[in-house]
């Protein structure tokens, strides 16, 4: 029987996770994909949100400035991608401008650092492609954006790495009250926990559910982005958000943190927990709304479109805390945004509940610090060579556009929890998420995925599963 | 590394030509950089005939096309570095580039010649509406999965977009055993070759769908289907017009973008209708000894007309480094595309520089029947050439010679236009 089992592998379980592992626990995690990151927390907008947008005296609030606190210090640790760029809230209609203050006063109360209304003529300084309509705005200078593929990738190795275990294509498909703990039914088997947390995003309803009678419901929020080419990647220097007008919620524009340009998301209400599909009108929606707060955005530069889900519960709150129906059972629930963002501090909270409840000791062994995938581009010309000179697979560039080379791929697939698929190198590496879009590297991705793993090439998938990419040889039903 | 007088980025086709060019016009110092594994780029992947009836008055694969280039480059000695990924050219002509065995070295060169070819559009760049499941491939991509590595993308294929390169994908999965139930085309024409389509799809029966898009995608693992509907005239999908077909695979085959990135880094002024490089007579882009050729310059339909301009690219360029230009090019001609005609290639001349003849290039931007493609010198038409239909996917070209342009001193601009019947 495991001391925990976390339910899911986002960032709010990978956190939970790495949160834990500063313990002496025995852990592990059950994620129904085959890698971590595939679900909310693959795609979404990617912003470290400063904290001003949650309701006063909320969980949520609470969460938001302590996460955005901790996100520099554990982008250090972690060793992952983070920019604080600050963020815009773009007044465009004067008539709305109260709404402009009463977010400053709520920022303010919450406990958001730095924040001040700056009027037209500084706005431009800041942002020469402000839409011409805008009067004014909130600057958050705390706001910042986040690798969301690295955060979670680095939370759960380095849960991983301090003793943390990982089961993927593990599904929960049914649990029981045992003594002691929980028997939980799996896709996979059956496994056993003294507590468990439920971190299943949109499906955290449905886990829930198997142990409560007070049911919960979430509603998956489809949100639809387009992702520019880098060479529109400084159209906007910050996050740009559109302060509501009596047009509705307006949608963002910001540079990401590795260069590119994101515009997004639309907020449909949906049923179909895997409904990541887009849909024209919803990619209309963003083309459109993004016009409001900045001008001239180069949407012919569009070079992949993509939705993710919120996973969005009435009360607009996060659920995190052990029921008291069902004692040693830890919801982890609603986290929709700004989840991202307050992931660093979901983990100490989630932990802290088991912590009480086992009677957990630290863990002396506990290493807070991993190193992420070497990137070359950032060595000298010398250090590149010697680099190469060891391992000469850093000589070799498969993705053109991102410029990753056989080493940054090799050493994704190696290390722990390493990337199974096409989908898991491109999240860990970047390989294949550039302009021609996996055009180029990918049969080369595949090649070395197939050489690495000891698969044939009719086994490689894109993210596990049925996605393979080969169905067959040349003339084999003939 | 040590210096070269010229370095040509690319070994396919257009590299490969423009190194034999520049060496038979007596430069020794050159060298090709090959990200690949061998020489002959997109060619290697080209399986099927119909390369070289311009150049070698014969029916050729595109590996047979490659390797009488290849044969040449090898027999006069040329180098060239494969697996090697060029990664930047500055200004003042500094090539840095790596591999495995070298690492991250720079090469300066007196002259540099652009031949990177280009890349396919994308299913992100088409922004597609639908779910991301495996399955959905750029037709060159799967050309490469089917003819050089031997697997099967899928059974079951829908294409969209009639570019060349998805119409010999049609016949190709044809005759792997898939079954291709459609090719749709988001113009009211083809983007492809006349004998393409008539090769690739009427003699296997498949049908091509004018006028039509793909509107959704769907199946959340691999492709289980898409919907396909007709556009109206601007393009937008008609409601009521869908169509559901059960596929395995999509490709596409939506239209070739020319890899420019290293170009546009080094400062090379572009333009912004056929996203390459801006060149003179001499195919010689803003920066001087800084050639293109081939399709990192524009999109062509033929090998043999990139082997022809990259053949010029390389005398040009050894004239260059030979200084056997003079250091005033003397007066320019501008080109002035207009009505009908999307751009020319070059797009100014300098009389005084060009070669005895020289081919102007260029696309229109519709199907034109009965027309005429008129050049006038200034305000005086001086060709008038009739054609029964002139097509997008159909590359066009007129001749200048040097001895008439050096004739009419005033000579400002020459504007090429369709002219109706």
């Amino acid at each position: 029987m495991y001391d925990v089992i976390i339910i899911g592998a986002g960032v709010a379980g990978a956190a939970s996770a790495r949160e834990l592992s500063r313990y002496k626990v025995n852990a592990c995690v059950l994620e129904k994909e085959e890698d971590v990151c595939c679900g909310t927390s693959k795609a979404n907008s990617a912003i470290v949100h400063a904290g001003y947008d949650a309701a006063e005296g909320s969980l949520m609030a609470k969460l938001n400035v302590q996460g955005n606190k901790m996100m520099p210090q554990l982008a250090k640790d972690l060793d992952f991608p983070f920019l604080q760029n600050g963020s815009l809230v773009v007044c465009t209609d004067p008539e709305t401008r109260p709404g402009l203050e009463a977010l400053y006063e709520r920022g303010i109360k919450n406990g958001v650092e730095g924040l001040r209304i700056i009027e037209r003529d500084e706005l431009v300084e800041m942002e020469p492609n402000i839409s011409d309509i805008a009067v004014a705005a909130l600057y958050a200078p705390t706001a910042g954006i986040v690798c969301p593929f690295n955060l979670n990738i680095a939370l759960a190795e380095n849960a991983n790495t301090n003793g943390v275990e990982f089961r993927f294509n593990t599904q929960v498909e049914g649990i029981e009250k045992i003594e002691g703990g929980y028997r939980l039914q799996t896709s996979t088997g059956t496994y056993e926990a003294k507590c468990v947390v439920n971190a299943a995003g949109v499906y955290a309803d449905q886990i829930h559910n198997m142990v409560s009678e007070k049911k919960l419901t979430i509603v998956p929020r489809r949100g639809d982005y387009c992702l520019l080419d880098k060479s529109a990647g400084k159209h906007v220097s910050k996050t740009i958000f559109a302060l509501p007008t009596k047009f509705g919620k307006g949608i963002l524009v910001a540079p990401t943190v590795h260069g590119n340009l994101i515009v997004g998301p639309t907020a449909i209400d949906i049923e179909d927990k895997e409904g990541t599909n887009t849909t024209r009108d919803g990619l209309d929606q963003v083309i459109t709304k993004c016009a409001l707060t900045v001008k001239n955005v180069p949407l012919r530069q569009v070079i992949t479109s993509f939705a993710g889900l919120r996973a969005h519960e009435a009360g607009h709150e996060f659920i995190i805390g052990e029921l008291p129906e069902a004692p040693g059972f830890v919801d982890c629930a609603g986290i929709e945004s700004p989840g991202l963002t307050s992931c660093p501090a979901i983990g100490c909270m989630v932990a802290d509940i088991v912590k009480d409840i086992l009677k957990l000791e630290d863990n002396p062994d506990f290493v807070g610090t991993r190193k992420g995938i070497l990137d070359p581009e950032e060595l000298s010309m010398e250090e590149r060579n010697e680099l190469i000179k060891k391992n000469p697979a850093y000589g070799n560039i498969i993705c053109r556009c991102e410029m990753v080379t056989e080493g940054e791929i090799l050493d994704a697939i190696h290390r722990p929890l390493g990337a199974k698929s096409l989908d898991g190198v491109k999240r860990r590496t970047r390989a294949g998420m550039g302009r021609c879009q996996a055009g180029f590297c990918s049969p080369r991705t595949m090649e070395i995925l197939s050489r690495e793993l000891n698969l044939p090439m009719g086994e490689i998938t894109k993210s596990g599963g049925e996605s393979r990419f080969v169905v067959g040889t040349n003339k084999d039903r003939i | 590394m040590k210096a070269y007088d010229i370095v040509i980025i690319g070994g396919g086709p257009a590299g490969l030509a423009a190194a034999v060019a520049a060496k038979k016009s007596g430069v020794d110092s050159i060298l090709i950089l090959e990200r690949d594994k061998e020489l002959g780029g997109i060619l290697n992947q080209c399986i099927h005939n119909g390369f070289g009836l311009h150049t070698f008055k014969e029916e050729l694969t595109g590996p047979e096309y490659a390797a009488r280039f290849i044969d040449q480059v090898k027999e006069l000695g040329i180098e060239y570095r494969l697996h090697t990924m060029v990664m930047d050219i500055s200004h003042d002509k500094v090539v840095t580039a790596m591999n495995r065995e070298d690492g991250m070295f720079t090469i300066p060169a007196k002259a540099v010649i652009l031949a990177m070819g280009c890349r396919e559009r994308s299913r992100g760049a088409l922004n597609i509406p639908g779910y991301r499941p495996a399955g959905i491939y750029s037709a060159g991509t799967a050309q490469r999965l089917v003819n050089r590595e031997g697997f099967m993308p899928g059974r079951e294929v829908v294409i969209l977009g009639s570019g060349d390169i998805g119409l010999i994908m049609a016949r190709r999965m044809t005759f792997e055993g898939a079954k291709v139930k459609v090719v749709a085309e988001l113009m009211p024409y083809s983007g492809g070759l006349k004998r393409n389509i008539v090769q690739c799809l009427n003699d296997y029966d498949i049908p091509l769908k004018l006028s039509h898009t793909v509107v959704d995608i769907r199946g959340k693992e691999r492709l289980t289907g898409v919907t396909i509907a007709q556009v109206d005239g601007k393009g937008k999908p008609i409601p009521g017009t869908e169509e559901d077909y059960d596929c395995d695979t999509l490709l596409l085959s939506c239209g070739l973008i020319p890899e420019n990135e290293l170009s546009r880094d080094a400062g090379v002024e572009m333009s912004p209708v056929t996203s390459g490089p801006i060149v003179n007579e001499s195919l010689e882009t803003s920066i001087d000894g800084v050639f293109a050729c081939g399709n990192v310059l524009h999109v062509h339909d033929l090998v043999d007309f990139v082997s022809e301009e990259a053949g010029a690219a390389g005398r040009n360029a050894a004239a260059f480094v030979k200084g056997e230009r003079s250091a005033d090019a003397g007066r320019v001609i501008q080109m002035n595309p207009i009505e009908g005609v999307r751009y020319t290639v070059p797009s100014k001349i300098h009389p005084d520089q060009m070669d005895d003849s020289l081919t102007v290039r260029f696309r229109v931007g519709g199907v034109y029947k009965n027309c005429y493609i008129s050049v006038y010198f200034d305000d005086e038409r001086v060709i008038h050439r009739k054609r029964p239909v002139v097509a997008p996917g159909e590359m066009e070209e007129i001749r200048l010679e040097k001895a008439k342009l050096q004739s009419c001193p005033d000579l400002k601009t020459i504007t090429v236009k369709i002219e109706e019947a």
